[in-house]
């Protein structure tokens, strides 16, 4: 697979994990493109942490209002049903517990949880925007990632870059498999077959538990 | 009382040195021809308190842009490389505050407490300093109210007592700086007569607002 392939393999198996009804948040890049494999039949709320519920497909060049865009800036729609806010409400809905599922990038992210996804020190200093206390707040965290950076393992024992969150991540999908965060560590759910066992773990710092009914990776 | 001015009277009320909010995210909800304005004049050594600092060319950005901000506090900065550029070089001080961290601060400014407690932050950098408290076995930062100089917000359509309805993404941080300044200033969009707004679709109460200029179509 090219990189492209990788990222849609990526969120199409993530997409799977939406169940009818949920509010959901995405953040940028990779975990955006999570909107286009809804599967048929699941009708989800997307939650736009600039202000409103209901976030819609990018509209035709003719109808650009920027009034209403993501919280990329990026000039969107807002779908029948949909509502604005402002921002104490919409961090109301996101830190409160009124979001089913987050799906965030990830820089590291490690046995226990913890996730680092919002800082290099002395490189990249972009801020922490919604990301903090959306991986606090939202009921469930998915980590949606390639499974190395250029080579190097990206799930670790113990994250070395600034935190965005303890203990949140819930669920790390990569383009070689489905892992579940437990309290005992790391669980190998799902393998893409294009993948040994071992080759998933030699790209992975931590220890992984291979479950007992180890799936293969579908989309 | 004639709450619209004119958009130099109602600058003249921004002076070197002052800490401003201004409303918007990325832009979108900024008082963008407020902001011109202030970046014609050059006000300067402003502390700025803003969701972001949108883009190099759009709206608050360009404030940084013009050096006009000694030190700023924000959420996010990623999108403007100006403020990369001079929190690097220590030109401008940058407080970076978790979003949602940054709206109650704001609420709590208005609203007349002493601060909020929330669970955003702890176990990272932003705890540091921070006051936990500890409620029913769980932990949560101590986080102080903030309020400020002046706010320039953006309002859709505003009458002339200053009540305000919103449009669209737009009122994102406006509704929380509206109460949370000691002179509040709406750009609007559409300024109408008193009566012309249904008092049920009010969003901002007119109390809030000292002034209004016009800030026409965009």
């Amino acid at each position: 697979m090219d990189k492209a392939q990788i990222k849609e393999f990526i969120a199409k198996r993530v997409a799977k994990e939406l169940k009818d009804g949920d509010i959901v948040n995405l953040g940028i890049g990779l975990p955006t493109m999570v909107a286009n494999f809804i599967p048929e039949g699941v009708n989800i709320f997307l939650q736009s942490e600039n202000g409103f519920i209901g976030l819609g497909p990018a509209p035709e060049q003719d109808k650009v209002d920027m009034h209403i865009v993501n919280a990329g800036g990026q000039p969107v729609t807002i779908l029948p049903g949909g509502a604005f806010f402002d921002s104490a409400m919409s961090f109301t809905i996101i830190r409160g517990g009124h979001v089913d599922v987050t799906v965030l990038g990830a820089l590291q992210v490690d046995e226990e949880g913890n996730l680092a996804n919002w800082m290099i020190p002395g490189k990249m200093v972009p801020g922490m925007g919604g990301a903090m206390d959306l991986v606090v707040g939202a009921k469930k965290v998915i980590i949606a990632m390639e499974h190395t950076q250029k080579g190097n393992p990206k799930i670790l024992k113990k994250c070395t870059l600034p935190l965005t969150a303890v203990k949140q991540v819930d669920m790390i999908i990569t383009e070689m498999g489905v892992m579940e965060v437990t309290d005992k560590g790391i669980v190998l759910k799902e393998i893409n077959p294009e993948f040994t066992v071992e080759q998933v773990q030699a790209a992975t710092e931590a220890k992984l538990i291979i479950a007992d009914d180890l799936k293969p990776m579908e989309v | 009382m004639n709450k619209v001015i004119s958009i130099e009277e109602a600058i003249s009320h921004v002076k070197d040195g002052m800490t401003i909010m201004v409303g918007g995210f990325l832009g979108c909800g900024n008082p963008h021809k407020i902001i011109d304005a202030l970046v014609e004049k050059g006000v300067k050594d402003l502390t700025l308190i803003c969701n972001d600092t949108s883009f190099v060319d759009y709206g608050v950005g360009k404030l940084i842009v013009n050096k006009q901000v000694k030190k700023l506090i924000a959420s996010h900065v990623g999108t403007n490389k100006e403020t990369g550029n001079q929190m690097n070089s220590g030109e401008m001080e940058v407080t970076l505050v978790p979003q949602g961290t940054l709206a109650e601060r704001i609420r709590a400014g208005g609203a007349g407490l002493g601060g909020i407690l929330t669970p955003t932050g702890i176990g990272t950098v932003v705890e540091e300093g921070k006051q936990k408290i500890e409620i029913d076995g769980k932990e949560y930062l101590l986080e102080l109210p903030l309020r400020a100089d002046v706010a320039l917000i953006a309002g859709h359509t505003v009458d002339k007592m200053g009540n305000i309805v919103y449009y669209g993404a737009t009122r994102n941080f406006n509704t929380l700086m509206a109460t949370a300044a000691d002179l509040v200033i709406v750009e609007a969009e559409h300024i109408v007569e008193v009566g012309e707004i249904d008092q049920n679709d009010v969003v901002t109460p007119g109390l809030f607002v000292d002034y209004i200029v016009d800030g026409g179509d965009r």
